[in-house]
């Protein structure tokens, strides 16, 4: 088919933003100088096209007249030295290609032939860099060579070339003959060992001959002869197990039997961590709490919200195919998501998204090892994808955070989390039931099945290594999952299906496999799945993790409603089989039976892991003793951290406020900039009921107890949330485990430490949570974040993201972080203690050892509930809660944010040091500002709780702290305030 | 009988469901259809007297923001759009609904025929950003959204806001015939003049919105439809008194006043 090029580029003398934004951020990241970059849009099109027609989509759909200038089969890049090509690689998702093929057919008013394609490239002019120069810019900023293929040339050489595509055409020409294959496991361990690794399956012996022993058991057998299938699996069959049984899908660690020895030598057995603590948290607490509605069972947790909605949360986590491609990992993280949330109960509309990256610092000046990317670029790619795939899902996000630690350059974590709500019932049906029934048919909607994220659940169970697969990478289609998430939103109130789940991980294998167990049974005609390009085996097909799409069980009496609301909204949906009550789960490809496997071995056949914990003996107590000559120095310095300073550059891009519910957005204060606590929407119009959502993390404090680590996190979202005007009893959390590889081995000689760490940070899940009424709604694990090639091996730091959210009665009772008048009296609310072990100070002045904050729950429990009743009683002006940085941040945060000054005295805080009482990062505290007309009330409702009048507000903008020991600090909040913006002002 | 609006929806628009409730609380009967439930029937249209294209990432903002989405409701729609322009009934674009609107033409609609004027082309700093502006409205200008109006205080939520038109030809037309409608201006009322973040794009003499020359059919970046409820301005917890509603609603409430009066 002919082949045809569009170039696009700015009209000559108009500014082009783009490459002035390109200059800028290749001098800021490769300290390169590029005298001046044009950034020309190209669309190349695969088809029969007449040069009418050419002419025609080139000024009616790809040319803005006003400022820009185009050209067919001509280039428009002139005046440059070296030119860049940027083009997806065959199979990867082209966005912009497909939404220019639609354009392309409502221009002509003609639909376009099957394989008459568009395909989007990038044209980077640049004046002032020679080709050398050049190809480091391709390599290190703008092409990712998993997903991307890019040619640089120069002038003189693309004289030569004389109009020759550059790249090229991204088509996937592999036409495999498809197979299925049988796989032998009759051979001996090493064997299947190996077939473990080379499959990808990451299934370990006792596993490998767990499959072995069904297959050769006689009853397997005769049904196996009754259906003409081979004696031993096929590939479909054994390919489905293993991602059946993943780490990624069944939480091995978290089901085992655990041998856990404590620090005193001490050994006890823990029946599984999930159940002996996770869910033993919400038994409990779902004894003191009214408000749930389903937990554990579901794509997402679900709790009561008012009368007629129930509202779903859920966090996931997109680590390791962030690492490899930042951008498309991250989108599909954020959409994927999303799709887990509009698949709780019969599909909930998001509300809200929340997101916490963790990185090493972007300034990082060491070498980067092989296959890894500089975090500096994982942060802008991931944050991108994050951006475009939540802004254009037209979903809000609302919280988040960014931590840096420089062992999160063996793997980033990228933690996505979104909000949904639902009306009680819809079309008549309690909707937070669902279940396929025998007889409903299967029916696939959204994208096409491609290769892309195949062997992504069993990849994500494994440490990133040299033969990490290519096709582990997906890239998100936000717009193909938009319409598909309207569509079916119209028909669940039509009341067109019975069950609904997303293709996520395992893609239909997943989805399907556990579909089915309600029904008990499921026949699947993977012929009959519409694919992005021939060629793929019925197993890929299966596997796959291609996006955008969700399965559903439709009785047969709707299914002519829904396909024809389907096709009225331009979303694909395909009949993929029936579900029924076989006992089996069997896959046909053209007529043939591919595999049949039986539902109770592959849902319960998996063999629990036993598994040995031991916790190394803490280092002996140790404090950290410091003094400082220069405390607002220091104050600037922490504010300056990378931990604690403002992260506005980023999160301006996100759209916070779609859907009109924002009530508190993630920027308070006179200037729109101080770093909110919590975000708080209003859901439902005319209603003043609310949601505060919130996060809390701290990886810091893990190498010096794990416990601590979990406890901080918890209180950390706790506080954010009671700062805003949350009760205590309203609050539901999400634990989401990271954690580097806890099974003792060869290549893990300190598992079992790890995995002891693993037990102390439980512990302090049920104990905090039990203490605090706060009921796990749903949660997950990643267990596998380790770096390994050659000898260079990096653990992340054990690490738990704790969301949490609440109800709130009453948006209009809620309270903001900035000091609001001056004469206001400023309060410390809790104790404060010498604990600067894992502190941001400590960090700063490269100081190790000392105590890790402790919270004591009881009484913070009591103190959350007095500060909830005086924040909704109208007595708190201002509340904000202490954390990474200690006092002194909140203090400087508080005052700058309200354009005002502090006077405060510290000195009677409950430590001797100056240090530990400004930078002391002890838990359960906060600033609180009172009007002078409420102190009365303020401290009566107080009564009972730890809070200390330190000082008033004052209109001169001058943060003033007396400390212990006679020393003080004495800044201009301007001063403060920039020090605290500057770090990542990009 | 109320005045009543229909709002598009569908293809990655994603304010659709705000800028409903923004036209029911401005007293409106108000249904959010799908283009090609429209397209299917454009006679539908006739039964209402105020269209609304909410904002949100049509196609992805692929290609370029509102072009493709621009296209199609040309191509589909285009007759019955003018039609409704000819009958005096009202149009808003907002944000990604502007952008399709001077797309498609429809605005500045100098002649009564589609034709690009103008553009909405990438920010100046090239990124999309969430942040709230303060907007005066022009005093002169004929647009019927904004009656009686001085100042607004609304988000911008977009990467392509800058408002470029032709030449100096059309700038002067719109001003002499009373087509700007709103300007970025600072915190004390002056104006903006395409200082940062101030003017949030860079758009040409502060412009943030445009009417046809009846003053009907109106376009903005700015998201009115986000600031209902006085809870939705990023200070209300400094404010003395919290107003129930927010400013962004008076301008679909001018919109309904208008039916009420002219076409009722």
């Amino acid at each position: 088919m002919p082949v045809n090029r569009i170039e696009v580029a700015m009209k000559g003398g108009r500014p082009d933003p783009a490459g002035v934004a390109l200059c800028a951020r290749l001098h800021e990241d490769l300290n390169v100088q590029v005298a001046e970059a044009w950034i020309i849009d190209v669309y190349t099109l695969l088809g029969d096209f007449t040069a009418d027609e050419l002419e025609k989509v080139r000024a009616d759909l790809f040319t803005d007249p006003i400022i820009q200038d185009s050209a067919v089969n001509k280039s428009m890049a002139s005046g440059y030295d070296c030119v860049i090509e940027v083009g997806f690689l065959p199979g990867v998702t082209d966005n912009v290609g497909r939404s220019a093929r639609e354009g392309v057919q409502d221009t002509l008013g003609r639909a376009l032939a099957e394989g008459e394609v568009v395909f989007k490239s990038t044209l980077h002019a640049l004046r002032g860099v020679d080709k050398d120069t050049a190809l480091r810019i391709a390599q290190k900023a703008l092409a990712n060579e998993l997903i991307e293929q890019y040619v640089v040339k120069t002038a003189e050489e693309m004289a030569d070339l004389d109009g020759e595509p550059l790249l090229a055409l991204p088509i996937v020409t592999q036409r495999s003959e498809v197979v299925v294959h049988e796989i032998n496991l009759e051979v001996d361990d090493d064997a299947l060992l190996a077939l473990s690794r080379d499959m990808t399956l990451a299934l370990d012996l006792t596993e490998m001959k767990t499959v072995q022993a069904h297959y050769r058991a006689p009853q397997t057998q005769a049904e196996r002869a009754k259906r003409s299938l081979p004696a031993n699996p096929t590939d479909i069959e054994v390919e489905v197990i293993a991602q059946t049984w993943s780490e990624h899908c069944k939480h091995k660690i978290f089901s085992a039997v655990i041998e856990y020895t404590d620090e005193n030598g001490e050994t006890r057995e823990i029946d599984g961590l999930f159940k002996s603590y996770v869910k033993a948290t919400t038994e409990t607490v779902s004894k003191r709490v009214d408000w749930l509605v389903s937990v554990f069972e579901d794509n997402a947790g679900i709790i009561k919200f008012d009368e007629t909605h129930n509202f779903a949360l859920k966090a996931e986590t997109h680590n390791s195919p962030s690492a490899l491609d930042p951008y498309g990992g991250a989108m599909t993280g954020i959409v994927g998501v999303n799709r887990d949330v509009l698949g709780a109960g019969l599909g909930c509309q998001c509300i809200f998204n929340t997101d916490v990256f963790c990185f090493a610092s972007p300034f990082h000046t060491g070498e980067i090892p092989a296959r890894l990317l500089h975090p500096r670029r994982v942060l802008r790619g991931v944050h991108s994808g994050v951006r475009d795939g939540g802004n254009q899902s037209g979903i809000p996000d609302i919280n988040g955070a960014i931590v840096f630690h420089e062992r999160f350059l063996g793997k980033p974590l990228v933690f996505c989390g979104t909000g949904g709500l639902i009306p009680t019932t819809t079309a008549g049906r309690p909707s937070h039931e669902k279940a396929a029934r025998p007889g409903d048919l299967i029916v696939m909607t959204g994208g096409r099945i491609g290769k892309d994220g195949i062997h992504g659940a069993t990849f994500s169970s494994e440490e990133l290594h040299e033969g990490s697969p290519a096709t582990a990478v997906q890239i998100g289609d936000p717009i193909t999952q938009k319409k598909m998430a309207d569509f079916l939103l119209e028909a669940r109130d039509l009341g067109l299906f019975s069950c609904i789940t997303d293709d996520g991980a395992g893609g239909l294998s997943s989805s399907i496999g556990e579909m089915a167990r309600a029904s008990n049974g499921a026949e699947v005609h993977l012929d009959k799945a519409p694919l992005k390009y021939a060629g793929l085996a019925p197993w890929e097909i299966f596997l796959s993790e291609a996006q955008e799409r969700m399965t559903l069980s439709v009785p047969t009496d709707m299914i002519d409603a829904f396909l024809d609301l389907a096709r009225r909204r331009e979303v694909e949906a395909t009949v993929l089989g029936t579900f029924n009550d076989s006992g089996r789960l069997e896959c046909w490809f053209e007529g043939k039976l591919a595999g049949s496997l039986d539902m109770e071995f592959l849902h319960e056949g998996l063999p629990r892991m036993r598994l040995q914990a031991k916790l190394n003996p803490p280092a002996p107590p140790s404090e950290i003793s410091v003094e400082s000559n220069d405390l607002a120095a220091d104050l600037k310095a922490v504010l300056g951290s990378l931990n604690v300073c403002s992260k506005e550059s980023f999160v301006r891009m996100y759209d916070h406020e779609v859907l009109g519910q924002s009530v508190l957005k993630q920027f308070q204060g006179v200037a729109h900039d101080g770093p909110g606590d919590a975000g708080v929407i209003r859901p439902v119009a005319g209603s003043k009921r609310g949601i505060a959502v919130a996060c809390g993390i701290a990886p810091k404090y893990a190498d010096l107890d794990a416990y601590s680590m979990m406890a901080c996190a918890i209180d950390e979202a706790v506080r954010n949330l009671i700062s805003v005007g949350a009760r205590p009893g309203m609050i539901a959390g999400l634990d989401n485990f990271c954690w580097p590889d806890p099974v003792q081995s060869e290549k893990t000689p300190d598992g079992s430490h790890k995995l002891a760490q693993l037990v102390r940070a439980c512990e302090a899940l049920y104990d905090l949570c039990v203490a605090y009424d706060i009921p796990l709604i749903s949660g997950k694990d990643s267990m596998k974040n380790d770096y390994k090639i050659g000898d260079t091996k990096i653990s992340i730091p054990p690490t738990v993201l704790f969301t949490a959210a609440a109800v709130l009665e009453d948006v209009t009772h809620v309270a903001t972080m900035d000091a609001k008048r001056a004469g206001d009296y400023v309060y410390v609310v809790g104790e404060t203690h010498d604990e600067l072990g894992g502190s941001e100070y400590a960090a700063l002045r490269g100081l190790s050892g000392g105590t890790a904050p402790q919270v004591s729950p009881l009484g913070a429990r009591a103190m959350y509930e007095r500060l909830h009743k005086a924040i909704t009683g109208g007595l708190v002006a201002s509340c904000h809660d202490c954390s990474d940085g200690g006092l002194a941040v909140a203090l400087a945060e508080s005052a700058f944010a309200g354009g005002l000054g502090m006077d405060v005295d510290l000195a009677e805080i409950g430590v001797k040091s100056a240090v530990s009482a400004l930078f002391s990062e002890s838990q359960s505290r906060f600033v609180v500002t009172v009007n002078p007309g409420n102190l009365l009330a303020f401290e009566a409702v107080m009564a009972g709780s730890p809070i200390q009048r330190v000082g008033t507000v004052m209109a001169e903008p001058m943060l003033r702290i007396e400390c212990p020991g006679g020393t003080h600090v004495d800044a201009p909040i301007a001063e403060l305030k920039a020090a605290w913006k500057a770090p990542l002002a990009w | 009988m109320p005045a009543r609006a229909i709002v598009l929806t569908g293809f990655g628009i994603n304010c659709d469901n705000e800028t409903e409730r923004a036209l029911e609380r401005a007293g409106a009967e108000t249904r959010r259809v799908h283009l090609n439930d429209i397209a299917d029937d454009p006679a539908m249209l006739d039964g209402y007297h105020i269209l609304a294209i909410p904002g949100g990432f049509s196609f992805g903002d692929h290609v370029a923001s509102g072009k493709i989405l621009a296209n199609r409701l040309r191509g589909k729609l285009g007759g019955p759009i003018l039609k409704f322009v000819a009958d005096r009934k009202l149009v808003i674009g907002i944000c990604n609904g502007f952008q399709v609107m001077v797309k498609m033409g429809i605005l500045p609609l100098f002649e009564g025929e589609y034709r690009q004027e103008v553009t909405l082309a990438w920010n100046d700093t090239c990124r999309f950003e969430n942040r709230w502006v303060k907007l005066r409205i022009a005093p002169d200008t004929k647009c019927v959204w904004l009656r009686g109006m001085d100042t607004l205080e609304v988000p911008v939520r977009h990467g392509e806001g800058k408002f470029i038109v032709k030449d100096d030809a059309v700038m002067e037309r719109l001003r002499a015939n009373g087509q700007i409608a709103l300007r970025y201006i600072r915190p004390d009322g002056s104006p903006a003049d395409g200082e940062f973040p101030f003017n949030p794009n860079g758009a040409a003499d502060d412009i943030a919105g445009i009417c046809d020359p009846s003053g009907r059919v109106f376009g903005l970046m700015p998201h009115p439809e986000a600031y209902q409820d006085g809870t939705n301005h990023p200070n209300w917890t400094r404010m003395e008194n919290l107003p129930e509603e927010g400013m962004g609603l008076r301008v679909f409430r001018n919109a309904v006043d208008y039916v009420q009066e002219e076409l009722l």
